[in-house]
């Protein structure tokens, strides 16, 4: 009976083909899909092995990581500015009347278990997020990622950069403590300040004049929780889909091509090194949200627009903003029975709208001037770059500079200087600083441009006078450890070409030539 | 069913797959065995960590031991992830050819040509329905925008260049009470609101009065100030009480420093800085005009009024703003 059932597993294990349960799913899916062929092309897929790659890969898993714990926030936050008597666990809030807004977050807090981690994890989160866009972008404009035929994707990911921001701002504003309230009141005055619409825009957004009728913390909520985050989805998945469709570019190096991609497949060994890298953006995410804290709203008390708080500073993306606004001269115009306050206008709207202009235009720009319109797949070398290795330092020059403008005030004090002399050096700066940041850069690639071998150890010159007197150069010999062995590059082993094999398939696997060759680093 | 029939319906054909023994699919480590103990112990403790995260989720344990336990686990099981990935998996180097993604160019003219060809029959043939069809969309795309942003709010009208502040109205302070003579002492300051705005249900002033109406209130003096405040306002200030929106006309901030020394007001955002003593005309930072000053009085009980509202809009400037 035992043997029986026994020689019916074997037999049917024998029916199911030499890939057992795997083949079996395979072919079921295949049979209504067809997702062998493009399948095994997809885990062939080639990772080129190169740390900087990791940065776009941290603001995906960021971005995972603030949908997680955005959704366990929706799940308890109440958006709305009634307001309401707080009874809750921090009792020096006790009684007092506050936003059910900000009641919710304080219960997120304090009452919901693991809601005050997951909350400060969001924060983090959303810190973590715009910076290591920012860091990608720059990974991609220093080595000319974005060149043709990626100009799209450069645009998409700016977008997100620009969403991002804007997701961080409204996110920050929902709370409804007094920091927020602020940052909220200074983002009306902006909005106002533009030339037209601005006073339009503001009564429709705000349901009046601020601060309006309670109908803007809702708005902001479901800005935030649904239609930004549902756009960056859609961004998030055209940007990796065209990754894919044109696939990674890569450094030059041997064996590598404009025509070809050389790492390592798909999987095992970069779906490995990946999902661990999510866990550990996790981790970090999850340890800052342990040991640091971020935005203790308890402390600054509900939002009411007559009090203040000082030393107000944004969330850091928001910094260079601010920055600006400080440093700006007080230039409004008034006439004709109009104002049009410029010292606002300029800093806020006018300087980040040409900021990111220039950063979506830069691909066209750039072709415009080079004139070239070859398709590159092949990254550059900052150094080969002079020009527009310049231009970008003194971009992120200026950017840091307007960052350190924002915290004039608690310069000052710390230094103990006059708040004047500060605000004007931050005046000066951020002129001087983006121009020498530029000029140094300049310079420095093209002397970097001149040495050989940059970044490889020097090997000694044996210096040899013959009899007759002449002076001769030998290098030394290559040092021991200097010398490594490395593999030559090969195709993923067997790529899916079938055709069906004559002799019955019985054909041999055939195996991958591979040449070991000796290479001097 | 017959056995046939359960055949697959496909010949299965022999999959040339990489031999382990090819150097390619070999380990990058030099030490395999040794890396793998360690990421073994690694793993292990990425499991104690993740358990005790369990225990202290159940024990209902403090934020930074939930943060701890499940970061300190979270992340040992990533790194041992990622080193099992790097060091014990297939390194190649491998290499994937790039096809070109361009068509032919008789593909991209056979796209080009149908789409300017088959378009003209729509356009030649048809050009009033498609004239007709355009202004249709067109309609559509315009009047669809009204209800979008039309419905959001009201229109500004002079909303933004009103306060609740009129002739006779009375000063209170944050929980309504009204202000005597005597409620400051010379270099005292209170923020005041126009006498009912207070909020019944809670007993303090309503959002809109904290937001448009808030007034700074200063007692520079025992005396009316000599010589005034701006020419024209001698009797402005009496007993020495002087008002001022507290709106920043930079940006809206409440204008809530005050230097005593000085008799300067700061705006903690973006530190603008107003003289009392002279109109609260900007001294320092990007406020390009002063605050609004309020006429003071008192009235018959002897309460702190406002003469008049305020003769301009208060706080930021906008394009419809009138001076």
């Amino acid at each position: 009976m035992s043997a029986t059932a026994a020689t019916t597993k074997r037999s049917a294990k024998a029916a199911m083909g030499p890939f057992g349960q795997v083949g079996k799913i395979v072919d079921e899916l295949d049979d209504r899909l067809g997702v062998a062929k493009g399948g095994r092309v997809f885990l062939d897929k080639i990772f080129p092995d190169h740390w900087s790659f990791m940065l776009g890969e941290i603001s995906l898993y960021s971005f995972v990581v603030l949908l997680a714990t955005g959704i366990f926030l929706s799940l308890y936050f109440v958006p709305s500015t009634q307001q309401v008597i707080y009874h809750g666990s921090y009792r020096p809030l006790d009684g007092q009347w506050v936003s059910e807004a900000f009641k919710s977050t304080v219960s997120i807090s304090f009452d919901v278990r693991g809601g005050l981690l997951v909350r400060q994890m969001h924060h983090w989160g959303a810190d973590i997020f715009t910076g290591s866009i920012i860091v990608h972008m720059a990974r991609i404009f220093f080595t000319g990622a974005f060149r043709k035929p990626r100009e799209l994707n450069w645009i998409i990911g700016t977008t997100m950069l620009i969403l991002a921001i804007l997701e961080g701002f409204i996110g920050y504003s929902l709370p409804d403590d007094l920091i927020s309230g602020t940052g909220l009141r200074i983002g009306y005055s902006i909005a106002e300040s533009i030339p037209f619409v601005g006073s339009y825009l503001v009564t429709f957004l705000w349901g009046g004049q601020f601060p309006g009728t309670g109908i803007i913390i809702p708005r902001f909520f479901i800005i935030h929780v649904l239609i930004i985050p549902l756009v960056l989805l859609g961004l998030v998945s055209v940007h990796l889909g065209l990754l894919v469709r044109q696939k990674h570019t890569q450094f030059a190096g041997e064996g590598r091509t404009e025509h070809n991609v050389v790492g390592s497949p798909m999987f095992p060994t970069f779906m490995a090194k990946t999902t661990g890298f999510l866990f550990m953006v996790t981790a970090a995410t999850a340890l800052l949200g342990a040991f640091v804290q971020i935005n203790p709203i308890w402390q600054f008390g509900s939002y009411d627009a007559s009090k203040i708080s000082y030393a107000v500073q944004p969330d850091w993306y928001m910094g260079w903003l601010d920055g600006a606004l400080r440093i700006m001269p007080s230039w409004e115009f008034a006439g004709w029975g109009h104002t049009i306050p410029f010292e606002v206008l300029l800093p806020a709207v006018v300087f980040p709208g040409l900021i990111f202009t220039i950063a979506l235009m830069w691909p066209a720009l750039e072709r415009k001037v080079t004139g070239d319109d070859e398709l590159h797949n092949l990254l550059d070398r900052p150094r080969d770059r002079p020009k527009r290795t310049a231009a970008g330092a003194a971009m992120f020059a200026l950017l840091f500079t307007l960052f350190g403008a924002s915290s004039t005030d608690v310069l000052a004090n710390f230094f103990h200087i006059s708040l004047n002399e500060v605000l004007w050096f931050f005046r000066i700066a951020v002129i001087v600083i983006p121009i020498v940041a530029g000029l140094v850069t300049y310079q420095l690639c093209r002397e970097m441009q001149g040495v050989h071998g940059i970044g490889k150890r020097k090997r000694p010159v044996i210096v040899q006078r013959s009899v007759q007197g002449e002076y001769t150069t030998v290098p030394t010999p290559p040092r021991p450890d200097d010398m490594h062995t490395e593999l030559d590059p090969e195709p993923v082993p067997v790529r899916i070409d079938i055709e069906p094999l004559s002799n019955g398939g019985t054909g041999e696997p055939e195996s991958s030539p591979t040449g070991v060759r000796q290479v001097t680093r | 069913m017959s056995d046939e029939e359960r055949q697959p319906s496909r010949t299965r054909v022999p999959m040339p797959v990489a031999a382990l023994s090819d150097p390619h699919m070999g380990d990058a480590a030099k030490h395999p065995a040794r890396v793998e103990k360690i990421i073994a112990v690694i793993f292990l403790l990425a499991i104690v960590f993740l358990a005790l995260f369990g225990a202290a989720y159940w024990q209902n344990w403090r934020a930074w031991e939930l943060g701890g336990t499940i970061g300190v686990g979270l992340f040992l099981l990533g790194f041992g992830l990622t080193a099992w990935g790097k060091y014990l998996m297939p390194q190649g180097p491998f290499v994937e050819e790039r096809h070109t993604l361009a068509s032919t160019s008789e593909e991209r003219d056979s796209m080009a040509a149908a789409l300017v060809e088959r378009s003209a029959v729509v356009v030649k043939r048809r050009k009033m329905l498609g004239g007709l069809f355009a202004l249709g969309a067109g309609i559509f795309g315009i009047v669809a925008v009204f209800p979008l942003l039309r419905s959001l709010g009201p229109l500004p009208g002079d909303s933004l260049d009103v306060t609740d502040w009129r002739k006779g109205t009375v000063l209170v302070d944050s929980s309504g009470r009204p202000v005597r003579k005597d409620t400051l002492v010379v270099g005292g300051i209170m923020t005041v609101y126009p006498q009912g705005t207070v909020n019944p249900q809670t007993g303090f002033i309503t959002d809109r009065g904290q937001a448009v109406d808030q007034t700074v209130l200063i007692r520079v003096s025992d005396q009316p100030l000599v010589p005034p405040t701006m020419p024209g306002r001698e009797d402005w200030t009496p007993d020495g009480y002087v008002a001022y929106s507290k709106l920043c006309t930079h940006l809206g901030c409440p204008v809530g420093l005050y230097e005593q020394e000085l008799e300067l007001l700061v705006c903690p955002c973006h530190q603008s800085m107003f003289n009392v003593r002279n109109g609260a005309v900007p001294q320092f930072g990007p406020a390009p005009r002063p605050l609004p000053q309020m006429h003071l009085g008192y009235n018959e009980q002897g309460y702190l009024i406002a003469m008049a509202p305020y003769d301009q809009a208060v706080g930021p400037g906008f394009y419809e703003r009138t001076t």
